[in-house]
């Protein structure tokens, strides 16, 4: 009798695989550990990895953080969101709050910046446009990423976690100035 | 009136309770999915950007409809009769503790209904996922811990129903495979419940100002619910696989420790996938993430690639045996393709592996989650794997239990024999081109991707117009086919006529054709080597397939480190 799914399996169904079944399951099990060890190998070797320095925080704190460093680099203001240039290898805070990512970034090609991200109310979603990057920004969470913007231009913060009824008016501004010109207007900042 | 019938399909004794009681849960099953489908219709017609009907407030509300009432309602409510067939029908056996049963079932409907109160009042607009601190009216944390209960009562009462029939002797030797895997799935969804009273629970009392949650811990323990229902939605419908294959081909089993063991992977390691959701989160380290978003080293993966083999060779030596023996594929050619419950279980098959498989695996990825997470590259899977694949396979099923269960003909059965082309084409495009959208970046879960009122523009590529358009099409085209699912089913068990017993032969225009043929009963018993019967035959279509599989995986896969490789240095 050939085996099938509705009748119960008589005897002792213990009995070695079909070959060709073997030969499959030999090809699957080493494409996962290739799968597995494309992990490791990233962190070691690739140039984008989630981990970052993390770190509980309480809101409030976060959030008068945020502001000494808006009030140390400021450097003007556009739709009342205040446009901050921080030198490069510093430390950039962004907080998300219903519905406003503050502030405006003004950040350097090429330059590594350490940007910590966290929320003063509930859960948001950072995404960069046109980038597609993007992290879970969690309120109580301080969540630090060395990032290098590799190309300069202008980028989109997009919210892409439900944050309530405005949750489509949440966008921000990031600004990248090519090499040259960062030298030329933030020379002497550091 | 007598306590059990004899089915005259299959021989087996059906107890009148299991047999109202999957009646019953089918029936508000098919409601949910009814709740859920306009809500769906609404949600695409909103995202369609040319359309966008609703307002930001209604869309999010109805948004949370959907999910509920397809992700927790629709499925579970139809898993717990799948769990109701698979053990008491296919064991012989009677329901233990029938009261209890339909006390579980009870508090299911309860909850159910209380959370869609909730919801459509507007005192739940939280979305699915309910993310702390977003809070929502007590009641519906109630509603769903009340809902989860009476779920872990049914499952209960299903395992009381193995336990009974092993004592009553009512089969012989071990339980049948798409029994094993049923149990699979009952034991996942133990797990699975008990996650949710873990979050829920905490997070009700939350709601009345009694205690703290903490969002991140929040986010680990939910998703310990919200991912791990989709794999009971896996197993069970790995387990309808293997149940159609036999009745609708005469499908066989390779080797039940293959298979088996592949059902326990699941168990052991699936569990393990609420990491994929937190992969870019700030709450836990690199080695969480890189081990349990593996599922201990991809063996729940492995898994699926077991079964991925085993159901298209057990179809293609199903049909071998019976003597569709020409080329590599004369099997699949020569298959019933106007069975709705073969060409449902194929599309199941195909679209789960190569599109919702493929792009879970890659997008669980720890690192390429950073160009997947919240975009509508991930609706885009997992409509690929829950409605695709599994709400496809539950559809196929139906088109079973109606003569079976409900001993009614199928209404309108033109229709039925069309609905799973029309469902599985209409869902695959919608998949692909959200997931296309997605790689752009397009958010998930957004009202309004033009950005009206946004202190600075957005302005997506062109192509992200067109791809969204193209979804609004097949979303449409998948909606229909729900639409005629669902007006198939309630007709026929509501309106339609009888299946006189022992007259199958006389009604091929109105039932399944494995109900005619049986074809489970022409498989011939020859051609074995008794020195090694294991060996029961070569499966080169299956080998085909399985190859072309694989290269896609291996492709789609490489291609997203290449494009994450692109991105701005992150870590």
């Amino acid at each position: 009798m050939y085996d099938n799914g509705i009748q119960p399996a008589m005897g002792v169904w213990w009995k070695p695989a079909h070959k060709t079944e073997k030969v499959w399951i030999a090809i699957a099990f080493a494409w996962c550990m290739v799968l597995f060890a494309m992990m490791p190998i990233w962190h070691l070797k690739g140039g984008q990895n989630p981990t970052g320095i993390r770190h509980r925080v309480e809101p409030a704190d976060f959030e008068a953080r945020t502001n000494e460093f808006i009030e140390e680099y400021r450097v003007g203001e556009e739709a009342g969101i205040p446009i901050v240039e921080p030198p490069a290898g510093s430390d950039v805070y962004l907080v998300g709050k219903m519905w406003q990512w503050t502030p405006i970034l003004r950040l350097q090609e090429g330059a590594t910046y350490r940007l910590h991200m966290s929320s003063t109310d509930v859960n948001h979603g950072f995404n960069l446009y046109p980038f597609n990057i993007n992290f879970q920004v969690i309120p109580g969470y301080d969540y630090a990423l060395d990032v290098t913007p590799t190309e300069a231009g202008e980028f989109r913060i997009i919210c892409n976690e439900f944050c309530g009824v405005g949750h489509h008016v949440m966008v921000g501004r990031v600004e990248v100035v090519p090499t040259s010109d960062a030298t030329a207007s933030a020379g002497g900042a550091e | 009136m007598k306590a059990f019938r004899t089915c005259p399909t299959t021989g087996l004794s059906v107890h009148r309770d299991a047999d109202n009681l999957i009646k019953a849960h089918a029936v508000v099953a098919t409601v949910s999915l009814l709740v859920g489908g306009i809500a769906a219709l609404l949600v695409l017609l909103t995202r369609w950007q040319a359309i966008h009907l609703l307002d930001s407030v209604w869309f999010y509300r109805i948004l949370t409809v959907h999910g509920m009432s397809m992700l927790i309602f629709f499925i579970i409510f139809f898993e717990m009769a799948v769990l109701m067939f698979a053990g008491p029908i296919l064991l012989n056996s009677r329901v233990p503790a029938p009261k209890i049963a339909w006390g579980g079932f009870g508090l299911m409907v309860a909850g159910a209904v209380l959370v869609e109160w909730t919801m459509w009042t507007g005192k739940a607009d939280v979305l699915f996922t309910s993310y702390v601190p977003l809070k929502a009216t007590p009641n519906f944390y109630l509603g769903v811990i009340l809902f989860a209960v009476g779920a872990l009562v049914t499952v209960g009462i299903f395992f009381a129903s193995l336990v009974v029939a092993k004592r009553e002797k009512t089969y012989e030797g071990s339980v049948p495979l798409v029994t094993f895997g049923a149990i699979t799935a009952g034991i996942i969804a133990v797990i699975t419940l008990l996650h949710g009273a873990a979050i829920y629970i905490p997070t009700w009392l939350w709601s009345m100002g009694l205690m703290n949650v903490d969002p991140q811990i929040y986010r680990l323990v939910w998703w310990g619910l919200g991912h791990s229902s989709q794999q009971i939605n896996v197993a069970a419908m790995v387990s309808i696989w293997y149940l159609l294959a036999t009745l609708t081909v005469g499908g066989v089993v390779l080797n039940q420790k293959v298979s088996r063991t592949a059902f326990v992977l699941y168990i052991l390691f699936i569990s393990m996938a609420s990491a994929h959701h937190l992969l870019v989160d700030p709450g836990m380290g690199a080695a969480w993430k890189v081990w349990n978003t593996s599922y201990f080293m991809y063996m729940a993966v492995l898994a699926s690639m077991i079964h991925g083999f085993t159901v298209p060779a057990g179809i293609e030596l199903g049909m071998r045996l019976r003597g569709y023996t020409q080329g590599v594929f004369g099997w699949l050619r020569k298959a019933p393709w106007g069975d709705p419950g073969f060409s449902s279980m194929i599309f199941s098959v195909v679209v789960f592996g190569f599109v919702g498989g493929i792009t879970g695996v890659t997008f669980g990825t720890e690192q390429i989650n950073i160009i997947a997470h919240n975009s509508l590259r991930i609706p885009g899977h997992f409509h690929a794997t829950v409605v695709s694949g599994t709400a496809m396979a539950f559809m196929g099923v139906t088109y079973y239990v109606i003569p079976l269960i409900f001993r009614k003909r199928i209404a309108f059965f033109k229709l039925a024999q069309i609905q799973p082309y029309l469902f599985a084409i209409g869902m695959l495009i919608f998949s692909l081109s959200m997931t296309f959208a997605g790689s752009f970046g397009v958010p998930r879960r957004h009202w309004d991707i033009s950005f009206s009122g946004a202190p600075f523009d957005v302005q997506y590529s062109p192509a992200v117009d067109i791809v969204m358009a193209v979804m609004a099409i097949g979303g449409l085209a998948g909606i229909l086919g729900g639409a005629i699912y669902i007006l198939v089913t309630v007709w026929s068990v509501f309106f339609g006529k009888p299946l006189p017993v022992g007259e199958e032969e006389n009604y091929a225009d109105s039932i399944p054709q494995g109900l005619i043929t049986k074809p489970w009963t022409q498989i011939p018993d020859t051609d074995r080597d008794p020195e090694a019967p294991w060996n029961i035959g070569p499966v080169p279509g299956t080998v085909v397939l399985v190859g072309v599989f694989f290269l896609a995986f291996v492709t789609y896969y490489f291609a997203n480190w290449a494009l994450l490789s692109f991105v701005w240095k992150v870590g």
